[in-house]
């Protein structure tokens, strides 16, 4: 096995994109991470994508993407794990090059979502959830995080207005992202009155529809040891899987898929949890977050709401979260949401956060999850001095 | 002389029974709101109205469901015949009785069907039930009527068209809680109320459905059959009649000769509305809740086009275990969320979007 | 699309209920998947479960997918099964405010949803608050 460094990252602006379609939202973020990356061409590009199919008539990505990069004749493929898609293709490019079977490979995680009405949104996402036993019966992605939501609030006594932390640290952090889709401050009590999704979800805990792409370039690290750029290096990278109806789970608030995902990543990477400077987790819901915290090990069972009520979630705080905006703020392209998630590791470790700079960030983790938990994703990433 | 009864070749009963009422109540002065400023008297208090979620297939489940909890251990795979009578199945082409067989666990040796006749539908399914058993074709028949029932809007029968549904599960006499003294059937073309093709809502007669019609049918039918028993009025310890309103029975109860008290347990129009293939069917649920051993039901339903089936039980001492093994129908009726005429609108699917 | 075949596949589990038992170690498997997730041994016996439990966690749907707009709002909840499994289903018959963890509900087939005024009607299982 080589190690593996992040050597180029690009991204789009999350959004409303009402001028450009999947395949040039792709092609800027490609761009960029080529430009970053300082390369001409690659030996393999993985498509993270999930609705493409659904939600604008067109799959067969790989293929496409490449050859509107300019880059036909490259092996490329889609990849598919529900919101865990762009994590996925990521993890597809590590696997290649630290195998050696390739040296430069691109990841692009892409997603465009507005193109669709509200009701045929809430559909193409309900798809990454049990067909036959959840959405046959009405269920939406949000009505299945709400019903999270409401066991862990009677479970540990927690208020609706206790969960308000997650969206005001999202949104302060957004506020300084020029990518973010959101530049609006939230307060918690616009929080309290934010209008009802599925009960006890409100607008403010979800995360918006959207479009965009993000890119990342990967190399063996030796190429870019001592060529005097920082050593961004992929430390771990852990895919593990639950059952993907809620009710499946031998215990729906335990995340297990979460848990095991972050400690085959923490084995890896040979470090604790009090060692990571940053962690990107999935807010897709304000619950998501607070369970991704406990699953990681950075709060107990129960007390992930208690560590945002403690400010230990914040840029100065214990484990700052969501540091460029997170899924909340930054947006959440469904496909695209893990690889903008490295990518936003990878500007803190680089030290080009700016005003959301996490101080003398050296391990950053990443941790993207498809549907309500099934598929975890966890990469971990080390600055080398 | 050849007797009018329909006769069987050998004697049967209702093993079980089981009434559904949706939860839903319309006031009739929401309807009288709407099309009339309030004024003017109403038929009935309040109908019964199906949920979103509800139809005469969903009823009849239920009320299946309840009929074979009260039958206790028979089992579904011994049923032969499984029919559903209704103005309302929800499909024009495609059987209720089907969905019903699988749901109960009936299928797939059992014969299946849907029956037709307004609101005679039900004691029609009831009655080819009793026939079927009674001429050994099967041990059991479960028959069912049912309505999710629909008035055009304004129009006089929208205060009581409700929804509601009962299920018998017919079988040999010895295990009955209630055992069929003799039945017969009363029809003649009468065109008090009908509907075309492909029209959402009937039409009716007017006046000429009191007379020539309901009175005639339900008269004619329940004199000919206490004439071929030998039995009267006093003979009985409850009747029940099609109900489209609270009057209609009231009337026909007396000028055949019944007190108030015989026909109170099953009246049930003022806070049901009229259930149409149900309304009669759920009457006799409601009376045999409170029906004691040995007791005799005179039942006699109406349907448009025009029929009357009359019917007449007499309880046996298995009707005091069997009571209680499912929801009564006042339960149903006690279980009560009282909706605007906007609500029922859009419940009942008459708001187009 | 599909909707046809694709109900008419799971009619034994929608319309009664109908899961699986495990021979070897003895739970009760609801919806079946053939493969018994305590021990995974091989899990094929139908089993019949009564339709009885109780609400494990709930939610108000105000925002439904396209095809169930006729049906807004409405309750969806987690039941935990008397036998032991949780299943995912629309709680009826019931308001939003009336609903509560540990709320004993029973099972009732009711209209899941339709496929447009053409369509197949899909029936299966809902719960709701005990009739008495």
């Amino acid at each position: 096995m080589r190690d593996v460094a992040v050597i180029g990252i690009g991204q789009t602006k999350v959004g409303e994109h009402w001028e450009k379609d999947l395949r040039h939202l792709a092609l800027e973020a490609l761009q960029a991470a080529m430009r970053d990356a300082e390369v001409e061409r690659v030996d393999a590009l993985y498509v993270g994508n999930m609705l493409s199919g659904e939600l604008t008539g067109q799959e067969h990505l790989g293929a496409l993407v490449a050859d509107f990069a300019g880059l036909r004749g490259v092996e490329a493929v889609k990849v598919e794990a529900a919101c865990g898609s762009g994590a996925a293709a990521l993890r597809l490019g590590y696997v290649a090059v630290a195998g050696g079977l390739a040296d430069v490979v691109l990841a692009v995680g892409v997603e465009k979502m507005t193109d669709a009405t509200g009701p045929e949104a809430t559909s193409a996402l309900a798809m990454a959830a049990d067909a036959d036993h959840e959405v046959a019966h009405g269920l939406t992605f949000v009505a299945l995080n709400a019903l999270l939501m409401r066991r862990y609030m009677y479970e540990y006594g927690y208020k609706k207005e206790d969960f308000a932390p997650f969206t005001v640290n999202a949104h302060a952090n957004g506020m300084n992202n020029p990518y973010a889709m959101f530049h609006t401050k939230v307060t918690p009590e616009a929080y309290a009155k934010a209008r009802m999704i599925a009960d006890p979800i409100n607008l403010l805990d979800s995360s918006p529809v959207a479009d965009g792409a993000a890119a990342v370039v990967l190399a063996p690290a030796d190429w870019v040891r001592g060529s005097g750029k920082p050593v961004v290096r992929i430390a771990a990278s852990a895919v593990a899987t639950d059952a993907v109806a809620l009710h499946d789970r031998r215990d729906p608030l335990a995340l297990e898929g979460a848990a095991l995902s972050a400690w085959r990543a923490y084995g890896q990477a040979g470090i604790r949890p009090e060692e990571v400077d940053l962690f990107e987790l999935h807010d897709a819901f304000s619950i998501m977050a607070a369970l991704s915290l406990e699953a990681a090990g950075f709060a107990r069972r129960g007390e992930g709401v208690r560590l945002a009520l403690d400010g230990e979630i914040t840029l100065r705080g214990r484990i700052p979260i969501a540091t460029m905006g997170g899924l909340k703020a930054r947006g959440h392209p469904v496909g695209a949401t893990g690889v903008y998630q490295v990518v936003e590791v990878v500007q803190q470790l680089r030290g080009e956060a700016g005003a959301n700079q996490v101080p003398d960030a050296r391990v950053g983790m990443a941790q993207n999850i498809g549907g309500s938990g099934a598929t975890v994703i966890t990469h971990i990433l080390i600055r080398e001095t | 002389m050849e007797t009018r009864l329909l006769r069987t070749d050998r004697e049967v009963g209702i093993i079980g029974y089981g009434a559904y009422i949706p939860r839903y109540r319309l006031p009739a002065t929401e309807v009288a709101r709407i099309w009339t400023g309030g004024e003017g008297e109403t038929p009935v208090t309040e109908k019964a109205v199906a949920g979103p979620d509800e139809d005469v297939v969903t009823i009849s489940i239920e009320a299946a469901r309840n009929a074979l909890a009260r039958a206790g251990n028979v089992d579904p795979a011994l049923i032969r015949a499984v029919w559903v009578g209704s103005e309302s199945h929800p499909y024009a082409v495609k059987p209720t009785s089907t969905i019903l067989a699988e749901a109960i666990g009936a299928t797939p040796y059992v014969q299946a069907g849907d029956w037709e006749f307004a609101c005679k539908a039900g004691t029609e399914a009831l009655q080819a039930a009793i026939g079927f058993v009674g001429s050994g074709m099967g041990r059991y028949a479960l028959a069912v009527g049912a309505d999710t029932a629909q008035a055009r809007p304004g129009d006089a029968l929208e205060y009581t068209a409700a929804s509601g549904g009962a299920a018998y599960l017919v079988g040999p006499a010895e295990e009955a809680l209630a055992v069929v003294e003799g039945s017969l059937s009363y029809v003649t073309d009468t065109p008090d109320f009908w509907r075309r093709a492909y029209q959402h809502y009937p039409s009716h007669g007017g006046r000429f459905t009191g007379e020539p019609a309901y009175f005639k049918h339900i008269a004619e039918a329940a004199r000919a059959l206490m004439e071929a028993l030998g039995t009267t009025p006093a003979d009985y310890d409850y009747a029940v009649f099609h109900q489209p309103n609270v009057k209609f029975p009231q009337t026909v109860a007396r000028q055949l000769g019944f007190k108030p008290e015989q026909i109170g347990a099953g009246l049930l129009a003022d806070r049901i509305g009229n259930t149409y293939a149900g309304s009669s069917l759920i009457g006799l649920t409601a009376i045999l809740d409170g029906a004691r051993p040995d007791q005799r039901i005179l039942l006699v339903s109406f349907g448009s086009g025009a029929g009357s089936d009359a019917i007449s039980l007499r309880t046996t001492e298995a009707i005091r275990e069997r009571q209680g093994r499912a929801p009564a129908t006042q339960d149903y009726i006690a279980r009560r969320t009282v909706i605007d005429y906007g609500l029922y609108v859009r419940f009942r699917g008459k708001l187009r979007v | 699309m599909g909707l046809p075949s694709k109900n008419w596949r799971l009619r034994n589990q929608r319309y009664r209920l109908v899961g699986e038992i495990c021979e070897k170690c003895g739970t009760p498997i609801f919806p079946p998947r053939d493969v018994c997730p305590e021990c995974e041994g091989p899990a094929q016996t139908p089993y019949v479960f009564s339709g009885r439990g109780e609400v494990y966690s709930y939610s108000t749907v105000y925002h439904p997918p396209a095809e169930f707009e006729r049906y807004a709002p409405y309750t969806v909840a987690l039941v935990r099964l008397e036998e032991g499994p949780m299943l995912t289903a629309q709680l009826t018959d019931v308001a939003p405010e009336e609903v509560y963890i540990g709320m004993p509900v029973e099972m009732v087939t009711r209209q899941l949803q339709t496929e447009g005024d053409e369509g197949v009607i899909a029936y299966g299982y809902k719960f709701r608050p005990l009739i008495r």
